[in-house]
């Protein structure tokens, strides 16, 4: 094969091909002839490098260099100065705008970009893209260099763990599902991200999808006996749904999915299908059922997927974050992955940093990295400097942690034994005015809601629970409460058929673990310290401080406040509805919350 | 016109469409619902009915997934469904005064549909877009950093 140093690429689109982009193309390639070059440098036609507005525009490898609003007179001077003299003619650059992705910025020094690599960087509606970014390599690599064998070993070896939560070492799944005889076996991709505030998959299938059907036909090639793989992918994602089934189409017209795929005879589809709004389907069989048509309910394993999974076939299920590791820990190797991160995780981990710090968004860090470093560093700190209080990680079913556990590592481990999860990724952060037994109710009543109803300790339990939570927050709480909270906890915990209900008591048994005086506050003296439940709390009115302006009684809504022009006024905590529209509107900060 | 109001000839049409589309299997019950609850509104017994016999299903399982999942209703619902996340990050984000604004312009409560069947207000689960919470979804069209003052001009977008 002919070696060329370097690749300009030069868009053809419609709006540049109106704007000369042919005329620049044929300049190019005349002076590249004349300066002797065009046996280095390879001069290819492409699309959409850019948004067009600029064109005509090209773009330079190994450099990466953009040059935009070309004309066939300045192809000399750019030949010259980029070719001949190796300089970026910085005037043809197209300055980079300022991108404001609320979602995903650049990342921080802490950070490394495995899974995220590609998101915001790569066009995820064209194949080319990503195959410039060494896409589908590890597909041919291992379609032509190892045997499914050597692919589970190699992701044995690498440490790679199961992103949706559990963290079940990936390799070890691959083995079962190839270890069992029955065929047609089945793949299938879990993109049904369904805890609030977590979204790194669907960044990650709207970004980069072909990193995740690369992954799967890797999977499916190293299961063996496995033609058909479904994406099982939550409706209320509507765009990934579209990515993922452009992003198909492509993959099948390059070869890539399909019949003999890369001329290796091994046959393997995709098919993306929609779930209707249930949380319990992220379940793996509960997920499973409802590719069949039926209710979201899971089922008491064994039979364990690999044996017995969908249609009753092996089946191997894995996260989408598990599958987009996959490609690169090919590429580079199991060694280069198991460098990072802690002994038992290795790799990367995405999270959606949310709640109450400066920088909210999608991370991705290694494991071992400490929850101080991510959220001061990556994160920036705490909103407006206030005190850290608590952090929640693992989404609903997870934990929240205090300040005592600032320096854990991040490690599967490490969590567990801290009394919370790993779980998909998300990471909610408190400062010093939440109140643990509120966010513990929140969470119940989330948990609740989603509560299938097959199992009797999870759809009960999980509403007893509920109820005694709100008794202590509307300052009823009795004698005993904590108590029958533990021991529903126990019960729960042991006794329920799936993960989601197994994991329910965690946001209880974590806070009830770190910050029982919150409880007993609540409960025996009838106080919420973080004066956040309003039953538990009174407004005042500070004698000394107020100047008797009557801005507070014109704005409240129940005329609970009264008193004479000039002297201090008294609110009747019997009228008080608690709304705070008193202390937003007092001038002088002469209203306190008691 | 509430979606109560649609023909059978409508109901069965969308029917038709739906199984021409993905078959009449068993496994692809899910998708056929969604389909016609697009078109039609909502499920109504009549559609049930039919769908369990095309895809010669109990009607039993077929009125138990059509009742289990969110996105799927067997009541009739407003031309225009507003679905509000109502999760931790868009709670936090001021989700609550959003909510209380809808509330007030629509004088609906959650679940309810509007006597005219211009509106249902319902809640959802998290929508996954939590950068920009406050966020609702008014059909197919989703709102970010929703804000009580702007809750009105959204409204008079839809007819």
């Amino acid at each position: 094969m002919k070696y060329f140093r370097s690749h300009v690429l030069v868009c053809v689109d419609p709006e540049c091909l109106k704007k000369g982009a042919h005329e620049v193309m044929d300049a190019l390639q005349d002076e590249l002839v004349a300066q002797g070059l065009i046996d280095e440098v390879q001069v290819l036609e492409t699309s959409r490098i850019g948004d067009c507005a600029h064109g005509p525009e090209l773009m330079v490898y190994p450099e990466g260099v953009h040059y935009t609003n070309l004309t066939p007179n300045d192809i000399p001077y750019l030949v010259e100065e980029h070719f001949l003299k190796g300089r970026i003619a910085t005037k043809f650059v197209q300055q980079d705008k300022p991108t404001s992705d609320e979602e995903l910025s650049a990342p921080t020094a802490k950070e490394v970009r495995v899974v995220l690599r590609n998101c915001g960087v790569i066009d995820p509606d064209n194949i080319e893209d990503y195959i410039a970014e060494d896409g589908y390599q590890a597909l041919g690599k291992v379609l032509t260099e190892n045997t499914p064998e050597q692919v589970i070993d190699i992701i044995l070896r690498s440490g790679l763990r199961g992103r949706g939560g559990a963290g079940f070492p990936t390799g070890k799944k691959w083995q079962f599902c190839r270890a069992s005889a029955e065929t047609p076996k089945y793949i299938i991709c879990n993109a049904d991200e369904g805890d609030p505030g977590a979204f790194m998959n669907r960044r990650v299938l709207e970004g980069d999808p072909h990193s995740v059907l690369e992954g799967m036909i890797i999977g499916a090639y190293a299961i063996g006996g496995c033609n058909q793989g479904y994406i099982y992918c939550r409706a209320e994602y509507p765009i990934a749904v579209k990515t993922l089934n452009i992003a198909i189409k492509q993959a099948e017209g390059m070869g890539l999915l399909g019949k003999n795929i890369l001329g290796s005879g091994f046959d393997f589809d995709i098919e993306v299908r929609m779930g209707a709004g249930a949380f319990v389907c992220g379940e793996e069989t509960a997920l499973m059922a409802s590719i069949e048509g039926r209710r979201g309910e899971p089922r008491p394993r064994p039979p364990f997927p690999a044996v017995k999974g969908l249609f009753m076939k092996p089946s191997n299920i894995n996260n989408v974050e598990t599958f987009s590791n996959v490609p690169q820990i090919i590429l580079h190797g199991p060694e280069w992955y198991a460098s990072m991160g802690t002994e038992k995780s290795k790799g990367t981990k995405t999270f959606a940093l949310a709640g109450d710090v400066k920088h909210t968004g999608l991370i991705e860090v290694p494991f071992g990295i400490t929850l101080r470093e991510i959220i001061f560093d990556v994160g920036g700190g705490i909103k407006d400097d206030k005190g850290f209080k608590a952090i929640q990680t693992g989404g609903p079913m997870g934990g929240c942690l205090p300040k005592e556990y600032l320096d854990l590592p991040m490690d599967y481990e490490e969590l567990a034994k801290a009394g919370s999860i790993m779980g998909s990724g998300g990471l909610v952060v408190m400062d010093e005015g939440t109140c643990m037994v509120d966010i513990a109710r929140f969470f119940m009543e989330f948990i609740q809601d989603e509560s299938c109803g097959k199992c009797t300790p999870c759809r009960v339990g999980t509403k007893r629970m509920l109820e005694i939570l709100q008794r202590i927050c509307a300052g009823k709480g009795q004698e005993g409460d904590i108590e029958n909270l533990e021991m529903l906890c126990d019960q729960i915990r042991q006794d329920s058929l799936c993960g989601l209900g197994q994991g329910a008591p965690n946001p209880v048994v974590s806070t009830l673990k770190h910050f029982r005086d919150e409880y007993e506050a609540h409960i025996y003296e009838k106080r919420c310290p973080a004066k956040v439940c309003k039953a538990l709390i009174r407004y005042e009115i500070v004698d000394g401080i107020c100047t008797g302006c009557t801005v507070c009684a014109r704005n409240c809504p129940v005329s609970a406040i009264t008193g004479e022009r000039r002297q201090t006024f008294v609110i009747d905590p019997d009228i008080c509805i608690r709304c705070g529209i008193c202390m937003q509107v007092c001038n002088f900060n002469a209203i306190v919350i008691k | 016109m509430t979606t109560e109001q649609k023909d059978s000839k409508f109901i069965q049409q969308s029917i038709a469409e739906a199984i021409e589309r993905y078959g009449a299997n068993q496994d692809e019950l899910i998708p056929i619902l969604t389909n016609v609850n697009r078109a039609v509104g909502f499920l109504p017994k009549e559609a049930l009915d039919e769908i369990s016999e095309k895809l010669k299903l109990p009607k039993s399982q077929v009125f138990s997934v059509a009742s289990f999942y969110r996105m799927l209703s067997t009541k009739p619902r407003g031309r225009h469904v507003i679905k509000f996340c109502e999760n931790a990050p868009c709670h936090v984000a001021g989700g609550q005064e959003v909510w209380q604004a809808l509330v007030d312009e629509l004088h609906l409560d959650a679940e309810e549909t509007s006597t005219d069947g211009k509106w249902s207000l319902l809640t959802t689960s998290c929508l996954g877009v939590c950068g920009v919470g406050p966020v609702m979804l008014i059909d197919e069209d989703i709102y970010g950093n929703v804000d009580p003052k702007t809750v009105p001009d959204i409204l008079s977008r839809y007819q």
